[in-house]
């Protein structure tokens, strides 16, 4: 049973990053245009080489 | 001043379709913001972006298709009206908006808010539910506590996060003597994290940590999506709001000076522009023209005006630039006035409940008086306090209306989603429910059905040389018929003939000169013709004696005809009002196969007829635009305006058509009658999820295990169900 005093600090760790870079994306306004951005990686612009 | 009439030429024929007012606004903030109501996919992106981009002041565009619109970054001198051209060369519709009255901040921040608290009852569910699948499958003792308490850990801040948007509207309910969904379900999760704390406490067996955070979960999920929707629905209504700047040319010493409309005053001698819309009620003291009153009576024939003749708010000037003295401004314009009417009209309209208000207002004091009776009665058989606490704490938390909280939001949002696509915005959230029990459909003609824009009907009657001095004619005039000639003559790829001394008289026509004849073109009379055509017309006198008569006609819109035909065959009475002449009316409503038609109306016959409607027992879905309709828009069940259409008639209504084809509109009934069908079908699945689970709850043999499989299946079926409404477009 000692295991459990790894295994749940861990499990909440990983839990807490999820959810902390959730609260990030959210925060840098990710999803204000789902759709938009589900289309433009269909976009072949810079497909060759990156924007400067 | 008389008749300076600047000569627009005319780019394309997408330009024509312009106010003229728009065109040359200067725009002080470097921030622009376009609406797009046609975008679908990642090529509109990719080459809205790359039209944008190709103009030289313009530094950065980018469009949001989520909301169909593009903001753009841009030196001062950029105007909007030229980056609409060029998207309108490029072929997309695009209208300007006002980035000021659009209020992003607010309207999203309230969604942003609530996904944050639905994350984080996401990961504390999560996680809980891990310690809780140990325990049911079998830890005990003192592991069993462990889990217990560390739920209780995770559980308690969790909530006192997530929860609180339940907990206030609860608190302002109960405050208020009244009951509403929150209550139930601040009470289930408040007695569920008691009795679960207080049998961790003892080291029970039983705790409902798990539930109580899903249970924030499901129903945070359900606020969210119903928020997202309307603060999607809200942000385009102000965007279309955003689309009017209420800007007049007073002329203070002469020369016209550009102010804010509040700022007018009886009195003041105010510029109107041809092609502006009178910003008060006022009388002419300089200049001729002729003016468009179909925003308010739905008359397509353009009258004219001249020094001493009165002329009301809201009518667009068409040739000259006349100047008014104001008689009335503000709140004392007919304009205004008219408005007035909606207000009586919507003070009759009674007050809609929702599917989702009828089924709270069965389900709240249901759930009350069953978890009370539950505790009462167990509470007498056996004496035992805590025994009694927990079953009442089991049968709120099995009845708490997960399902129902996401029964209607889902479905909402899916079917809204689904026709924001097609270019329909849902403004208030009761529509879709009304528009789904429509029976008859009252159509406006003139803005409405028609475009409100001339096209030529007798073009190929007249010979090369007619076609190519009209066109040059028309091309030294921005008159609406003027430039339904220059479209006719563009499609055809007709050169026009040279001219000389053009000047245009205004209310009566343009006249020229070609090799020393006198050439003229305008008003009939004017030109020296007799003619029996009612309907708009004008006059070519090519200087070889025969004049020839042009005839124009309001044509129907995009899809007017397959709507009407696809409501009709939806099983619905479709009606045509109009404050237009009965002979237009009449040759119309053929075109479009409407049978049952009124003509000359007045705005209040209009409310009259709708409300007599509505006293046979119709619900009656009303399709208008112009002043003349606001106080029938208020009056029907449900209405639809076009994002044409006056401010007045846009807020009066309770959906708006962001394209301008009509057959959203007929698709939106059936989507509409789906979407009431799947909120039922919903209702009846968490009925039954309660019908099965309440007993058990009651007989006490309800386990934490039981209240999470009931709560997440029906959640989930209920949501798969109203995905159903999306279709397969």
């Amino acid at each position: 049973m000692n295991v459990l005093t790894y295994l749940i600090p861990i499990s909440l760790l990983l839990g807490g990053i999820g959810l902390i870079g959730f609260i990030y994306t959210l925060r840098s306004r990710q999803y204000d245009d789902p759709e938009g951005d589900s289309r433009r990686i269909l976009n072949d612009t810079w497909d060759d080489h990156p924007k400067e | 001043m008389t008749s300076a009439v600047t000569n627009t030429p005319v780019a394309c024929p997408g330009c024509v379709a312009m106010p003229t007012q728009d065109t040359g606004t200067p725009v002080a903030d470097a921030r622009l913001m376009l609406s797009l109501p046609t975008i679908h996919c990642q090529n509109c992106i990719a080459s809205v972006e790359k039209t944008l981009a190709a103009h030289p002041g313009v530094h950065s565009a980018r469009v949001n298709l989520t909301l169909k619109r593009a903001l753009i970054d841009a030196a001062p001198e950029v105007t909007a009206a030229e980056l609409i051209r060029r998207l309108e060369v490029t072929g997309f519709e695009a209208y300007e908006l006002d980035p000021a009255a659009i209020n992003e901040t607010a309207t999203r921040t309230a969604a942003r808010d609530l996904l944050m608290r639905l994350a984080v009852a996401g990961f504390a569910s999560m996680n809980v539910m891990l310690l809780s699948v140990a325990v049911w499958s079998g830890a005990t003792d003192t592991t069993r506590d462990l889990f217990h308490w560390i739920s209780a850990a995770i559980t308690l801040p969790a909530i006192a996060f997530s929860a609180q948007p339940f907990f206030r509207n609860a608190w302002s309910a109960l405050r208020a003597g009244r009951l509403n969904m929150d209550v139930p379900i601040s009470l289930a999760i408040l007695l569920a994290l008691v009795t679960s704390l207080w049998e961790t406490w003892l080291s029970g067996h039983h705790a409902y940590f798990d539930a109580a955070l899903t249970l924030t979960f499901f129903l945070l999920a359900g606020r969210w999506l119903d928020a997202r929707a309307r603060s999607a629905a809200r942000s385009a209504a102000e965007e279309l709001t955003a689309l009017e700047v209420p800007r007049a040319w007073r002329i203070e010493n002469a020369t016209p000076v550009e102010v804010s409309v509040a700022a007018l005053q009886v009195g003041d001698h105010i510029l109107v522009h041809p092609g502006a819309r009178a910003p008060v009620d006022g009388i002419v003291t300089e200049g001729r023209s002729e003016v468009d009153r179909s925003m308010l009576t739905g008359e397509t024939l353009p009258e004219v005006r001249r020094s001493g003749d009165a002329m009301s708010a809201g009518e667009v000037n068409l040739t000259g630039p006349l100047t008014l003295r104001a008689t009335a401004v503000g709140q004392d314009t007919s304009l205004q006035r008219m408005a007035a009417l909606v207000a009586i009209a919507e003070s009759g309209r009674s007050r809609y409940t929702s599917l989702a208000d009828r089924a709270a207002k069965l389900y709240a004091p249901g759930v009350h008086i069953l978890s009370a009776l539950a505790f009462l009665g167990w509470l007498i058989w056996s004496g035992d306090m805590r025994v009694s606490l927990n079953i009442a704490a089991a049968v709120l938390i099995i009845t708490c209306p997960c399902a129902l909280g996401l029964a209607v939001p889902a479905v909402t949002t899916a079917a809204s989603g689904r026709l924001f696509g097609r270019g329909l915005l849902i403004k208030n959230a009761t529509a879709l429910e009304r528009l789904a029990e429509v029976d008859t459909v009252v159509f406006d003609k003139t803005g409405t059905l028609t475009t409100g824009h001339p096209s030529l009907t007798n073009w190929s009657a007249l010979n090369a040389s007619q076609q190519r001095l009209a066109y040059a004619l028309a091309k030294a005039s921005a008159h609406p018929l003027s430039r339904a000639i220059a479209e006719a003559a563009q499609a055809d790829g007709i050169e026009p003939t040279p001219l000389d001394e053009v000047i245009e008289r205004p209310g009566y026509g343009t006249m020229a000169t070609v090799e020393r004849t006198n050439v003229r073109l305008g008003r009939p009379e004017w030109v020296g013709i007799e003619t029996d055509h009612d309907g708009l017309c004008a006059g070519l006198d090519s200087g070889t004696g025969n004049a020839v008569v042009l005839r124009f006609e309001d044509k129907h819109r995009p899809g007017a005809v397959e709507t009407v035909s696809g409501l009709q065959d939806l099983g619905i009475d479709v009606i045509l009002l109009s404050g237009d002449r009965t002979s237009a009316v009449d040759r119309f409503a053929q075109t479009v196969r409407i049978a049952d038609w009124h003509a000359e109306m007045l705005p209040e016959e209009k409310a009259r007829f709708l409300q007599r409607l509505k006293s046979d027992g119709r619900r009656v879905l009303m399709v208008g635009d112009g002043l003349n309709d606001t106080a029938a828009l208020a009056a029907a069940h449900v209405s639809i305006s076009p994002a044409q259409a006056l401010d007045a008639a846009r807020a009066a209504s309770d959906m708006v058509l962001l394209g301008r084809d009509l057959s959203p509109i007929s698709e939106a009934v059936s989507v509409a009658r789906m979407a009431t069908r799947r909120i039922r079908e919903n209702f009846r699945i968490a009925t039954l999820y309660n019908i099965v689970a309440v007993p058990l709850a009651v007989a006490g043999l309800a386990t934490p295990l039981i209240a999470a499989l009931a709560m997440s299946t029906s959640s989930i079926s209920v949501s798969l169900n109203a995905l159903r409404v999306r279709g397969r477009g």
